[in-house]
């Protein structure tokens, strides 16, 4: 019995063996049909059927709930040989997805960008030239309020622009005795010094400086030299980190920070932190993002702010430049579909489409000629879109190589000086050097 | 009567085995390809697949990138042999990360083991009740329960200028004014560290406290019997009959420890001025931020060849064990 017993067990493992050798190769062919399957599959829908659209984006995750699939629906409704299928994610996470998608080849057929990974993706051949297909669509391109270029052709166009204005809490003005929002550098030095001097670990202004997400040189410092109508670059689009608008700007932060108006804990504080500081009334004025006042007016009801362009050198008076951030949109050069995917581009940029997605965001639109509506939104974006309209929108690290790079560059060696290690000089003589290897 | 009821149990087996070795290896030679001949390679077949998937060919190819000119981000990338090392190598802030992971990893695991063993002493004496027992154990393993997410968000909030930690330590005179704990670069890698081992003693006072409760009553016995005080039973007994746990648990502790990069990047992303830069971070921050991968690649196979060291001492106390 016993050594029938073990031929029994011992066929029944050899026949397991067998059946999960065989599941294996069934499986592993069958994984590989199915993955031929479909992507002939859609090659062979885009001739007979509806083509199918891969999106991704971090858009869908900051609108209402199902905005954004209601205006791809509406998409689908105009185009009913194309679906669209979203892929939305965090900023983060796309970010990652899709710096790992454009190393593989295997970017989504549209892509949302931001204007920090477009020369990179463009050099790497992961985005397709957008300036050809707008030539073949024969789309108006004076429609556009801005074209992101890398060697002179367009590879993303910003959907919707989202403005970084001075905040100012007007009750922590007021109590500190100042009567207006201040409009240029002294100005503003005085009022946040006004405001540290309240105590109670109140401090004047927020500088986020971490590195692991460096925006803050983007949206913290540079913004005072584009107030100022300066530029970080010159005409050629080379560094110009020494000039003297430049040098001011960073002398300018050190002053700031040499009166200690600035909360502490700047060298490793992120963006969010700075939100959270200034909606705590912890600080009385910062650099933000238009798209935090429903947050802030969600975590603190009662906090009275207002928006303001950013201060000014004393002597300027020309327009000031107020940087942005944009949800920028860009196809794959790998997609098949490149055409079905322009007209996604072009929906989403069209007046009406654009508008309103727009409003839903709280940003300003990508199509000159689309109007958000407001009456529904907070008066403050009303006052913000003035501020966007009287000035110009303004950030040179959109579409430069490595930007996020460039940032931490800069970020480091200002901590340096911020720190007393390095002087502004040596700060900027120093970035220039590291900078001019990349640009 | 027992004797004869083991052999008579036994012995078919023995027969059956002796009578096998002189006909398998005849059906063996008269057909090499039988089904049953491929049965055990069936068996491992979808494991060694899933390795084969999932680690080699990513390890082969980031060990290729790592000899190539910036790949991915050039169409046509070439061989540069050791170039990327040397880069690498060469490079302050590596060197800089080489430093604080060795630090951070080093005094983590220490950490770990001291804190898990006091930990789990308290939690297996016999001078507490069960219910104070309880209660402790439920409050020393609540850090293991958060995420890392939620560890770094906590721990931001406590040791911000004006958070919790400072107010306190003003309130009671140690501090005069408050520490930017985690923007300061001379607390923030011990800051960094401080909520590394925070989070992570728990799974050492678990394991050690699993660990203890083996160890027999008698060896304790024993030793006061030979008049051996407490601090004696404890270097005497305790220490060497957790020794192969501690051993293992501070090798993986070590290897896990140099691996922790959400925490690192949540909290101070490297900085001030790189004093947390680790390893970790400063891969990613080579592919992600600089798009440097085949530097990126040349940093993270230095990083697996210092794991496999530390793998190679695991792996070689598992076999003793």
């Amino acid at each position: 019995m016993t050594g029938g017993s073990t031929r029994v067990q011992s066929r029944f493992r050899r026949l397991l063996g067998v059946v999960t050798a065989a599941m294996v190769a069934v499986a592993a062919v069958g994984c590989g049909t199915g993955m031929s399957e479909e992507s002939t599959g859609t090659s062979e829908q885009g001739e007979q059927g509806p083509v199918t659209l891969e999106f991704a984006q971090w858009w869908a995750p900051e609108l209402p709930e199902g905005s954004f699939q209601e205006l791809m629906t509406q998409f689908e409704s105009q185009n009913p040989n194309i679906k669209v299928k979203l892929l939305s994610a965090p900023y983060a996470s796309t970010k990652q997805q899709l710096v790992s998608g454009a190393a593989s080849k295997t970017l989504p057929d549209v892509v949302g960008l931001d204007g920090a990974w477009v020369n990179d993706f463009a050099k790497q051949g992961a985005i397709t030239d957008l300036s050809a297909l707008m030539a073949e669509a024969q789309y108006n391109e004076g429609e556009l309020a801005s074209q992101i270029k890398v060697d002179g052709k367009t590879y993303m166009i910003p959907v919707v622009n989202f403005v970084y204005p001075l905040f100012a809490n007007e009750d922590m003005l007021s109590k500190a005795g100042v009567k207006e929002v201040p409009s240029n550098r002294t100005e503003f030095l005085d009022a946040a010094k006004k405001i540290s001097a309240l105590g109670g670990n109140v401090k004047g202004w927020a500088l986020p400086l971490d590195t692991a997400v460096p925006n803050g040189i983007q949206n913290d410092v540079m913004s005072w030299l584009w107030a100022s109508g300066g530029s970080m670059l010159t005409q050629d689009g080379k560094p110009n980190l020494t000039s003297p608008p430049v040098k001011s700007t960073v002398e300018y932060v050190k002053s700031l920070n040499d009166a200690d108006v600035i909360a502490p804990g700047s060298l490793t504080m992120k963006e969010q932190d700075k939100v959270e500081k200034f909606t705590a009334e912890q600080v009385g004025m910062m650099i933000d993002s238009l798209a935090h006042i429903t947050l802030i007016k969600k975590n603190n009801p009662d906090l009275n702010f207002t928006v303001a362009p950013i201060p000014a050198e004393d002597a300027f008076t020309g327009k000031r430049g107020i940087p942005y951030a944009s949800w920028g949109i860009g196809i794959a050069d790998s997609t098949e579909h490149k055409a079905e995917a322009f007209k996604l581009v072009q929906f989403l940029m069209s007046k009406e489409a654009n508008a309103k997605l727009s409003t839903l965001a709280n940003g300003f639109p990508g199509n000159n000629t689309a109007e958000p509506d407001f009456s529904k939104s907070d008066p403050l974006f009303k006052t913000a879109f003035a501020i966007y309209k009287e000035g110009y929108p303004a950030n040179e690290f959109v579409g430069l190589p490595k930007s996020e790079e460039l940032m931490r560059t800069f970020d480091e060696n200002l901590q340096l000086t911020l720190t007393g290690k390095q002087s502004v000089d040596d700060t900027l003589n120093k970035t220039q050097q590291a900078w001019a290897s990349v640009i | 009567m027992e004797p004869a009821h083991l052999d008579r149990t036994v012995l078919p087996e023995a027969a059956t085995l002796e009578a096998e070795p002189s006909t398998p290896p005849a059906q063996d030679r008269k057909r090499p390809f039988s089904v049953r001949g491929l049965a055990p390679y069936g068996y491992i077949l979808p494991t060694v697949l899933l390795i084969f998937v999932l680690m080699v060919i990513p390890i082969a190819m980031v060990v290729s990138y790592s000899f190539q000119d910036n790949v991915i981000v050039q169409r046509n990338p070439v061989f540069t042999g050791l170039a990327n090392y040397a880069e690498v190598l060469t490079d302050p802030v590596f060197l800089t990360a080489i430093k604080n992971t060795f630090i951070f990893i080093t005094l983590s695991t220490i950490a770990h083991l001291v804190l898990g063993l006091a930990f789990a002493m308290m939690l297996n004496t016999g001078l507490l009740s069960g219910l104070t027992k309880a209660i402790f154990r439920v409050v020393y393993i609540l850090p293991w329960l958060f995420t890392i997410a939620v560890v770094a968000v906590i721990w931001r909030l406590m040791l911000d200028p004006f958070g919790v930690v400072n107010y306190i330590l003003t309130t009671i005179g140690v501090l005069q004014t408050e520490v930017n704990w985690l923007a300061d670069p001379t607390t923030a890698l011990w800051a960094l560290t401080f909520i590394n081992i925070w989070s992570g003693y728990p799974f050492f006072m678990i394991s050690l406290l699993a660990g203890l409760q083996g160890i027999s009553s008698d060896l304790y016995e024993a030793a006061a019997v030979d008049g051996a005080n407490a601090v004696q039973r404890f270097f005497n007994v305790t220490i060497p009959q957790l020794k192969p746990v501690l051993i293992s648990m501070a090798v993986l502790d070590l290897i896990w420890t140099s691996q922790q990069f959400a925490l690192i990047w949540m909290t101070t992303g490297g900085g001030p001025l790189n004093v947390t830069e680790m390893l970790s971070t400063y891969t990613y921050k080579q592919a992600f931020s600089s798009y440097e991968f085949a530097t990126a690649s040349a940093s993270a196979v230095i990083v697996l060849l210092l794991t496999m060291i530390l793998a190679f001492f695991y792996v070689r106390q598992l076999r003793e064990r």
